[in-house]
């Protein structure tokens, strides 16, 4: 009972952060047609956005401490954070530990430009070429995009930790009267889910209760038509552009305490994120959500000894049996519409 | 920087030039002329550097490099010499290997099978080198190994730690400086049950593939011949990058202890889970949690930041040695560099200097030659203390290092310390040891 | 002759010229110059641009024709090499049987997934696919193991019990592939003056086999079954509404582009006998779809080109490091030489991605149709100036269908 508790808690997770991914990429999808494989990418710069600032926050200027040595001997250089110097080591320290917090205020504005400048600069030359041509399009962007990071970050992962007060987890069991330890929850875990419902929450409602949202709704369903109506739907689509980008780069940000950003996670998550999005049903924003945190829950479940010891390795597949099985079973995944990306 | 490069195949023009615009059939069916594969015949001789360049390990690739280039620079007597000065065979003189000048070839092994033995075939069909070395897993040591075997030049490892490669995948051409999980296993045991008392209940997290499982199986059956029970051996997927699933269970399971047999980005992900379930700062069975990395690199583990502090773990090499070879490695590296080098970095200039030496004490670059002089080979004054390259199965037995990370580095580079030195007596196992049984050496293969 | 018309049979002898001369046009700079860097011309390149070639012609004969979009053909490939590395360890080191099973293999493994995944189209078939190969990837890597050696690849061993052959030579090594008796790795070495060209036995068994794939695919493409593959791609539902059963069609296709992989796969454990299980990873399904868009989906060369291109530039701009490019500009001044070796520098060696990313892009933007436009309009360029008419290969390039499948 205990386990199952548990990993579903785990599975919301990370069902929350393959929902914002996805979500991104319906939008994407389901508004302007495109495959978009540099999504991924754009999570990771996301990621990126954090570890950026949280070195802009540490920059440092460096003092000679003849007490101390490096490595090769000489006296030692040390650094100490303009933040710290500026505002006193006590608030310098809280604002440096803030740093990911403080990311999504950063990564907004970065993360809407890189999405407008990719899609007037390139995705908009793309809307009426083949699927093919898009996918090789994007996915030499995505190539491009991550071997920048790569040149400027290297390769290797960078520890970018949550906020203090954020560290360690919560005793969930306790709380409903169990045993100590017996489910037990980061708090920061907790802090995504709740974001990315924020989030999710927030794209819905916008499309929901909003003039913008309600022709962007129709521009998806036929974009002809609200085209005839003397709407400029490009316009629009280029801010749902940005938009999808900004959920993708959240999404990247808040990740970042969770595991350390490298410059490859976005490749990482393209494929799971593309069977997310076609699980859920092509052009469906609810099916994206539900898709990601079924699989994130199912891909929980897999994971436990009990399962894996029946079947073994079961936790490798999980993600793709699912995915066939809805496949045949749902024609056009968990809510898709009939005509979308079928031809 | 000016560069001539004269190769075989640049010798063979010169000696062609005579009959241009005339095919002259030389050699038929792998160059029967020559006694062994690309036999270096002009001024220079060619190694070939066969490094992951792009992917996860591309970090740990440049290092490597780094150092490759610095150990050609003493091999050819520029710089300081380096490790040169403290090796304990004094035959290297600083003019290249044999009088011939050292040049080197770099590729990029994509840390995949193919890629890299792709890479390695063109060094060796295309650029002549008479030797391959580098890699950081141990699934293209082996492969590559393999087609060293095969093609008939002398493969010396890189960062491998599976026991498989001078165990059941051993091959006469190939060559291992570095330790194995066995070694991980013996020296780590005795720290552990010293610290954290011998009736302790261990948790095993696996990378699902073929290191991780020899990892596991090493390090399970050290602490349980010292009395730790194994609770549960769980197997992860190599892609996962969230391990909270994992990770969860772990606690009510009754074991006070996780081992964590990841590397690389697996091992970041999983110790940074780990520490944010809080479970090094719960209590089991009235002791403390403890997590356990049995093996340590320093360049990924900076990845896991401050999650490291207080975690056990081994190392084949680490800067802040002391002694006299690794003080020098280190300067010369640093001052080069302008920061410390990483084991892989230290692991692939020892194995360029002792295929340097083995040809030098040989006489000859032929792969039968150079192995029989590493076979068997005494050293000192590589920075792990007086070592063995065994006959048996071309292991190297030295003392390694039992660490621990750092609770206050001073520096970014400052994040592990050494907590013990294990003897090398220590580690040693047996040549037919059940870990390592099932592959034989074979014949060494000059190729020709 | 050979039942096809002139336009066909002169593409045709072209390819086997390009095939069979291979090793010289490869090799255009002398060995031992700075420029040799860039030859291709050594036997492991040549072999992986005519297999991946096959590779590539295969995939085309789905993709090209029936628009559907298989991101799961790796998987063909792998079982092709895995089969074809058993064969050794247990049978032979003759290739011949090693490739038909890694052929008969790839060809029912496809039967079994195309079955079941061409119940959908579209994007929807594109991940079932995917999702397929991506279990035989996750799986060949852990839990079989057994079968396929996981991490390390499947190996050659000296106890192999291979029934006929010896386990091991008289000298204590492993046996090597061979055609009765031709070893794949015996190499004629002929210099010419300054050059030094290689002949490689595996290459050229590997060339003619390709010649044989591109034979056989182009009378797919100009056959009745090419045509209705064709219709598929142009209007499925139409073709349906005719009273025609489109399914057993496309699922020939599929299964026929799988035995392409499978040869190629085979071919492959033939010149180095290790199947790994990356070999089935959706990044190298992705390369193959690369590869025919790169080169231009639907024409008969541009997969290949493409195939060529891509592995290119993995195996020559991977290997140029900075003192390969200190030596290109060392005969200008110091300050110059290190400026343009810091520009050059992220493109080449490690960067060898970041130089292929842009390149895709540029293709594709520039070139629609992949680089066999680029090649038509050099072609055009020169007719024009030649003042002849222009004579339109619609045949090679049919227009570009606007979706990845119906």
């Amino acid at each position: 009972m205990d386990a199952i508790l548990l990993q579903t808690l785990n599975g919301l997770d990370k069902g929350s952060a393959y929902a914002l991914i996805a979500l991104g990429l319906t939008l994407i999808f389901g508004t302007l047609g495109v495959v978009n494989f540099a999504h991924g990418a754009l999570f990771m710069i996301g990621s990126f956005c954090a570890v950026t600032l949280s070195r802009l926050l540490t920059l440092s200027f460096e003092t000679v401490d003849p007490t101390k040595t490096d490595f090769l001997g000489n006296p030692a250089k040390v650094k100490t954070p303009y933040v710290e110097a500026w505002f006193g080591p006590e608030a310098g320290g809280t604002i440096i530990d803030w740093a990911v917090p403080l990311a999504i205020i950063f990564a907004i504005p970065v993360m809407i430009a890189i999405g407008y400048a990719m899609e007037r600069g390139l995705i908009k030359h793309f809307y009426k070429r083949p699927h093919a041509d898009q996918i090789l399009v994007t996915f030499g962007l995505a190539i491009v995009l991550q071997e920048v990071i790569k040149y400027f970050f290297g390769a290797n992962p960078i520890p970018t930790p949550a906020p203090e007060v954020f560290k360690g987890s919560f005793d969930f069991g306790m709380l409903i009267g169990m045993d100590a330890n017996a489910v037990i929850y980061p708090y920061w875990r907790m802090v995504y889910f709740f974001f990315a419902a924020l989030i999710i929450g927030g794209v819905f409602a916008f499309l929901q209760f909003t003039t913008f949202g309600m022709v962007v709704r129709a521009g998806m369903a036929d974009r002809e038509t609200v085209g005839l109506l003397g709407i400029n739907i490009d316009r629009k689509f280029t801010i749902m552009f940005g938009i999808a980008a900004a959920v993708a780069g959240l999404a990247g940000v808040m990740y970042t305490p969770i595991n350390s950003p490298n410059y490859h996670m976005g490749m990482d998550f393209l494929v799971l994120s593309f069977v997310v999005v076609v699980v859920g049903g092509m052009g469906s924003l609810p099916g994206a959500v539900l898709a990601g945190f079924m699989l994130g829950i199912l891909e929980s479940f897999a994971s436990m000894n009990a399962i894996k010891a029946i079947i073994p390795g079961i936790d490798q597949i999980i993600i793709y049996v699912v995915a066939i099985v809805i496949l045949l079973t749902r024609p056009r995944g968990l809510m898709g519409r009939k005509g979308v990306m079928e031809d | 920087m000016s560069k001539t490069t004269l190769t075989r195949r640049g010798v063979l023009r010169s000696g062609a030039v005579a009959g241009a615009g005339v095919a002259l059939p030389t050699i038929f069916t792998a160059s029967s002329a020559a006694a062994y594969t690309n036999e270096p015949t002009g001024s220079t001789v060619t190694l070939g550097f066969n490094v992951p360049q792009t992917g996860p390990y591309a970090d740990e690739g440049a290092d490597e490099l780094r150092a490759y280039q610095l150990a050609v620079e003493h091999l050819n007597g520029e710089g300081d010499g380096g490790m040169m000065n403290t090796f304990s065979s004094k035959e290297l003189q600083g003019n290249g290997i044999l009088g011939k000048k050292v040049e080197f070839v770099t590729g990029d092994t994509q840390t995949k099978s193919d890629a890299a033995r792709a890479s390695a075939k063109s060094m060796i069909e295309k650029d002549g080198a008479v030797m391959i070395t580098g890699g950081s897993s141990s699934g293209v040591a082996i492969a590559v190994q393999g087609l060293c075997q095969e093609a008939g030049v002398i493969f010396m490892a890189g960062l491998t730690h599976s026991n498989d490669t001078t165990g059941k995948d051993k091959k006469a051409n190939g060559f291992r400086h570095f330790f194995n999980a066995y070694m991980s296993g013996a020296a780590l045991a005795p720290v552990l049950a010293a610290r954290y008392g011998a009736d302790r209940k261990a948790y095993h997290l696996t990378a699902d593939y073929t290191w991780g499982w020899t990892q596991e199986e090493s390090i399970a059956s050290a602490t349980e011949a010292l009395g730790w029970e194994t609770v549960e051996k769980v197997r992860t997927p190599l892609a996962a990058t969230d391990f909270s699933s994992y990770i969860a269970p772990v606690l009510n399971s009754g074991a006070d202890v996780l081992i964590l047999n990841h590397y690389g980005g697996n091992m970041v992900n999983s110790l940074t889970n780990a520490v944010q379930f809080g479970l090094r700062e719960k209590e089991v069975n009235g002791k403390n949690f403890e997590i356990v990395v049995p093996l340590y690199s320093r360049l990924m583990a900076k990845g896991a930041g401050a999650n490291v502090k207080g975690i056990l773990g081994s190392t084949n090499w680490h800067w802040s040695l002391q002694d006299d070879a690794s003080k020098a490695f280190v300067k010369s590296f640093g001052t080069k560099y302008g920061f410390p080098p990483s084991q892989a970095a230290h692991t692939v200039y020892c194995q360029t200097l002792l295929y340097a030496d083995a040809c030098q004490r040989a006489g000859t670059f032929n792969p039968c030659g150079v192995g029989q002089a590493l076979e068997g080979f005494e050293f000192d004054g590589l920075g792990n203390g007086p070592t063995l390259y065994r006959a048996d199965d071309h292991q190297c037995f030295k003392d390694v290092l039992v660490v621990q990370g750092k609770e206050n580095p001073t520096s970014e580079f400052d994040l592990l310390e050494v907590v013990e030195v294990t003897p090398a007596a220590q580690v040693t196992y047996d040549p037919d040891h059940p870990m390592f049984a099932g592959g034989q050496l074979g014949t060494c293969n000059p190729g020709a | 002759m050979l039942g096809i018309d002139k336009k066909d049979r002169n593409l045709l002898v072209v390819v086997a010229v390009l095939a069979l001369a291979a090793p010289f046009i490869l090799n255009p700079f002398p060995a031992g110059s700075e420029l040799a860097q860039f030859n291709a011309g050594y036997p492991d390149l040549m072999q992986r641009f005519v297999i991946f070639g096959i590779f590539a012609i295969g995939f085309n004969i789905l993709f090209g024709l029936t628009g559907y979009l298989s991101f799961g053909h790796a998987a063909f490939l792998g079982v092709g090499s895995y089969s074809a590395v058993w064969m050794f360890k247990l049978l032979s080191m003759n290739v011949l049987p090693a490739i038909i099973l890694s052929v008969i293999v790839a060809g029912l493994f496809s039967l079994l997934i195309g079955f079941v995944s061409l119940r959908r189209s579209g994007i929807y078939f594109s991940i079932l696919t995917l999702a397929f190969a991506q279990m035989s990837f996750n799986l060949a890597y852990s839990v079989l193991t057994p079968i396929t050696n996981g991490e390390t690849g499947l190996q050659l061993t000296l106890n192999d019990p291979r029934v006929l052959g010896s386990s091991a030579t008289a000298d204590g090594s492993i046996p090597v592939t061979n055609l009765f008796g031709l070893e794949m790795r015996s190499t004629y070495e002929m210099e010419v003056g300054a050059w030094l060209f290689q002949f490689n036995a595996g290459y050229y068994l590997c060339a003619f086999i390709m010649l044989a794939a591109f034979y056989l695919a182009m009378r797919i493409f100009r056959s009745p079954f090419g045509m209705m593959l064709r219709a598929i791609k142009t209007n499925q539902t139409r073709l349906n509404y005719t009273g025609l059963n489109s399914r057993p069609y496309t699922l020939a296709a599929f299964v026929i582009s799988g035995m392409y992989a499978g040869l190629a796969g085979g071919l492959m454990a033939s010149m180095d006998p290790l199947a790994g299980a990356e070999r089935m990873q959706w990044t190298a399904s992705g390369e193959v779809v690369l590869m025919t868009i790169l080169g231009g989906a639907g024409t008969m060369l541009g997969p290949v080109l493409g195939a060529g291109f891509i592995k290119y530039f993995e195996n020559i701009f991977s290997k140029i490091n900075d003192s390969v490019l200190h030596g290109w500009f060392a005969f200008l001044p110091d300050g110059m030489e290190n400026a343009l070796v810091t520009i050059v520098h992220p493109f080449v060696g490690k960067g060898w991605h970041l130089t292929l990313g842009l390149l895709f892009m540029a293709v594709v933007i520039f070139l629609p149709g992949g680089l066999i436009e680029g090649g038509q309009r050099i072609a055009k360029m020169f007719k024009k100036k030649k003042g002849s008419s222009s004579d339109d290969d619609s045949e090679h390039s049919p227009k570009q269908a606007p979706h990845v499948a119906e």
